[in-house]
C-alpha cells in the first residue's frame, strides 16, 4: 500500500495535498484497493460551491460495491476532474497523481490538524483489510 | 408434514444457542397466547378437501363464460397455449431472481431475452427485469426522477388520464418525502378540452407523467408537451400499453425519457390482485439511477457466452439507504410469459393482434354510436378502448348486461365525477363480429330495461 509522506489522510479514505490555500483532493491506494476495478463515478459538485468539512462530493462503484467521496475539509471548489469519467482505471492505476478527483480553495488551514499524517494513516489501515 | 431437521439435529441446534428445549423459544410470547383453542372445522381428506375449494371456485365468473368489454388497465387477450405449457416446466416455476444468480443461467437468459424485447418494442436503450405491475412500475419511475436530481427537485406532475391507480399508487409510494409536491392535472374535465398540463411546469419539476394510450383509450401526440418539459429540466414518463406498440409509433419517438406499461396483455391472465408484469424502460443516461435490477450478457473465463446481474451496485443491499428504491424482485415468471408471448407472436404477430384489436373496436364504435341514446366521442384517436356516453347509470346497465352473459365496460364516474354516465369499453381479438353485434342489442335493451 502506497502512502506518500506529503499528503494529509481523512478517516473516510481521501487523502489532501495543500499547495499554498489550494487543497487537491482524491481517494487513497487503499479506498482504491479495497473498492477493486472502478466501473462508475460520478461528482456531484458544481464549481464555486461551497463545501463543509464532509460534505458529499460523490460517489463512485466498481462491480459489486459502492462508496461515498466526502470532502476532508471545507472550502469552495475551483475544479473537478472531468476527465475520469473518460478512463476508470486511472484511480485504480494511479490515485494519487491523474486520479485526484477535485480542488478546492481551503476556508480553514486549522481543519488540516484533524486530519492523519501518512503514518497515522498507514496504521488506521491495518487490520481493516478483508 | 414433512420438515427436513432430525431430532438430533435439533438438539444440535438447540445446544448451539443454549435452549434445553424447543418450547424455551416461545417464552416472549404471553402464556395465555401461546397455544389458543383454534375454532377450527374437522380436517378434511385431499378428496372432500378439493371438492371444496372447487365449490368456492365455481362461485367466481371468469371471461371463460362471460364475455369481457372491460379494460382500464387489464385486457382480456388471447393467450397461446404455448405460454403456459413452457412457463410450467420446472426449470422456471419460480418468480423468484436467484440470490445466487450466476448458477441460474436459465432464469436469467430469459430475463435477458425479455429486457431486449422490451427495448426493442419500445425503443427505449434499458429495460429492468421488471416490477410488480403497471402500477409499481410507474411508482418507481417518480422514484428515478427523485433520485436523478438528488432530491433537489420536487415537484411531480400527473397528467389526469393517468390510470387513476398509478395515480395512487404513486402517491403512497412518495409519501415518505415529506417535501415533494405531487400535482394533478385539473380533473374537471371536458373531455374535449386540450390538455393543460404543461402550465404546471417550472424549474422544480422533477417529472411529468403521460399515458398514451391514455386510461380513455385516446392516443395523443405528446411531442410539443415532452419538448415543453424537457425545456423546463424535466424528466418525462409515459405509461403505455405494450400491444398498441404492434400499430402506434415507439414511445422512444416522442423523446420520451422513462417507459412504463402494464405487460399483462403480453400473455398474462385477469387475475384479481395479480401476478401482473410492470414493464420499466429507460434512457441511457438514467441507467445508474433506476430501480430494480439489470441481467446483462456477457462471457466467462473460457470465452463462452454467460448472463449476470449487472449494475448491482446501484441495488438497495449495497447502497442501502442511498439507493433509489428499495425494490429487490422483480416478476422473473411473468417476465418469462410475456417473452415468450411475444417470441410465438413474432414482429407480423403482434402487429396482427394490434390491428384485430383497432378495427374490431371501431367497429364497435361505430356500431353502438349508432344505438339510440348513446354516443361516442368521435374526435380522438383511440386504440382498444373507447368512451360511450349512455342515457342511464352505468352500474344498471352493467348489471343488466351481466345477466345477459357480458362483463360491461368501466365505470368512468368512480375516478372522474364529472363522467356521469360514461362508460369505457375495451375491446380485443378476441370478441367476435357477431359477439360485438349481440353486445350492441343488448346494450340497447339496457337503456330501457
Amino acid at each position: 500500500m502506497n502512502t506518500p509522506v506529503d499528503l494529509k489522510y481523512s478517516e473516510s479514505d481521501e487523502w489532501v495535498r495543500v499547495d499554498g490555500d489550494i487543497a487537491t483532493i482524491g481517494i487513497t491506494d487503499f479506498a482504491q484497493e479495497q473498492l477493486n476495478d472502478i466501473v462508475f463515478i460520478e461528482l456531484i459538485i458544481t464549481k464555486d460551491e461551497l463545501l463543509k468539512k464532509d460534505d458529499k462530493l460523490g460517489d463512485i462503484e466498481s462491480a459489486k460495491s459502492h462508496a461515498e467521496i466526502l470532502s476532508p475539509i471545507s472550502g469552495k471548489v475551483i475544479d473537478t476532474n472531468t476527465t475520469l469519467s473518460d478512463d476508470l482505471s486511472i484511480i485504480n492505476k494511479d490515485p494519487f497523481g491523474q486520479g485526484w478527483m477535485c480542488k478546492i480553495q481551503i476556508l480553514d488551514k486549522n481543519e488540516l490538524n484533524n486530519l492523519m499524517d501518512a503514518s497515522a494513516y498507514q496504521k488506521y489501515c491495518e487490520g481493516r483489510e478483508h | 408434514m414433512f420438515i427436513p431437521h432430525t431430532d438430533f439435529e435439533r438438539k444440535e441446534m438447540l445446544a448451539a444457542i443454549g435452549k434445553k428445549n424447543f418450547m424455551e423459544l416461545f417464552l416472549d410470547v404471553p402464556e395465555q397466547f401461546r397455544f389458543p383453542d383454534l375454532d377450527l372445522p374437522a380436517a378434511l381428506t385431499e378428496m372432500e378437501a378439493l371438492e371444496l375449494a372447487k365449490e368456492y371456485s365455481d362461485e367466481n365468473n371468469s371471461t371463460d363464460e362471460l364475455v369481457c368489454f372491460l379494460g382500464a388497465g387489464a385486457y382480456d387477450h388471447y393467450i397461446p397455449s404455448v405460454v403456459d405449457s413452457l412457463l410450467r416446466r420446472g426449470e422456471f416455476f419460480t418468480a423468484y431472481t436467484p440470490y445466487q444468480p450466476e448458477i441460474s443461467q436459465g432464469t436469467l437468459q430469459a430475463i435477458f431475452e425479455y429486457q431486449s424485447l422490451i427495448t426493442n418494442l419500445t425503443g427505449m436503450d434499458v429495460c429492468n427485469a421488471s416490477h410488480y405491475d403497471g402500477a409499481t412500475a410507474a411508482a418507481e419511475a417518480c422514484l428515478t426522477a427523485y433520485h436523478n436530481f438528488r432530491g433537489s427537485k420536487k415537484k411531480f406532475i400527473l397528467s389526469n388520464a393517468l390510470h387513476p391507480q398509478y395515480r395512487a399508487t404513486i402517491k403512497t409510494y412518495m409519501s415518505g418525502y415529506s417535501d415533494v409536491e405531487i400535482i394533478q392535472e385539473d380533473v374537471s374535465n371536458d373531455l374535449q378540452n386540450k390538455s393543460s398540463i404543461t402550465s404546471y411546469l417550472d424549474k422544480n419539476t422533477a417529472l411529468v407523467f403521460f399515458q398514451n394510450p391514455d386510461f380513455f383509450g385516446r392516443v395523443n401526440d405528446l411531442s410539443s408537451q415532452i419538448h415543453i418539459a424537457h425545456e423546463f429540466g424535466s424528466l418525462t414518463a409515459m405509461a403505455i400499453n405494450p400491444i398498441s406498440l404492434g400499430i402506434f409509433k415507439p414511445p422512444s419517438e416522442y423523446g420520451i425519457d422513462i417507459v412504463v406499461g402494464e405487460g399483462q396483455t403480453l400473455g398474462i391472465p385477469l387475475s384479481f390482485g395479480g401476478p401482473y408484469l410492470g414493464i420499466f424502460a429507460t434512457k441511457k443516461e438514467l441507467v445508474r439511477k433506476i430501480s430494480g435490477r439489470i441481467v446483462g450478457e456477457t462471457i466467462d473465463q473460457s470465452g463462452k457466452r454467460g448472463y449476470v446481474l449487472t449494475l448491482t451496485a446501484r441495488e438497495q443491499h449495497i447502497r442501502r439507504e442511498n439507493a433509489t428504491s428499495n425494490i429487490c424482485t422483480n416478476q422473473g415468471l411473468m417476465a418469462l410469459a410475456s417473452c415468450i408471448y411475444l417470441s410465438i407472436l413474432g414482429k407480423n404477430g403482434l402487429r396482427q393482434v394490434a390491428e384485430l384489436c383497432y378495427h374490431k373496436a371501431h367497429y364497435a364504435a361505430n356500431q353502438i354510436n349508432s344505438l339510440k341514446d348513446f354516443s361516442i366521442d368521435q374526435k380522438s384517436t383511440f386504440f382498444n378502448e373507447f368512451i360511450v356516453k349512455c342515457p342511464r347509470p352505468v352500474n344498471e346497465i352493467n348489471s343488466y348486461l351481466f345477466d345477459h352473459g357480458f362483463i360491461g365496460g368501466y365505470e368512468l364516474e368512480k375516478d372522474y365525477p364529472d363522467l356521469k354516465n360514461h362508460m369505457l369499453i375495451a375491446i380485443t381479438e378476441k370478441i367476435s363480429k357477431d359477439l360485438i353485434d349481440q353486445f350492441c342489442s343488448t346494450l340497447q335493451e339496457a337503456a330501457n330495461a
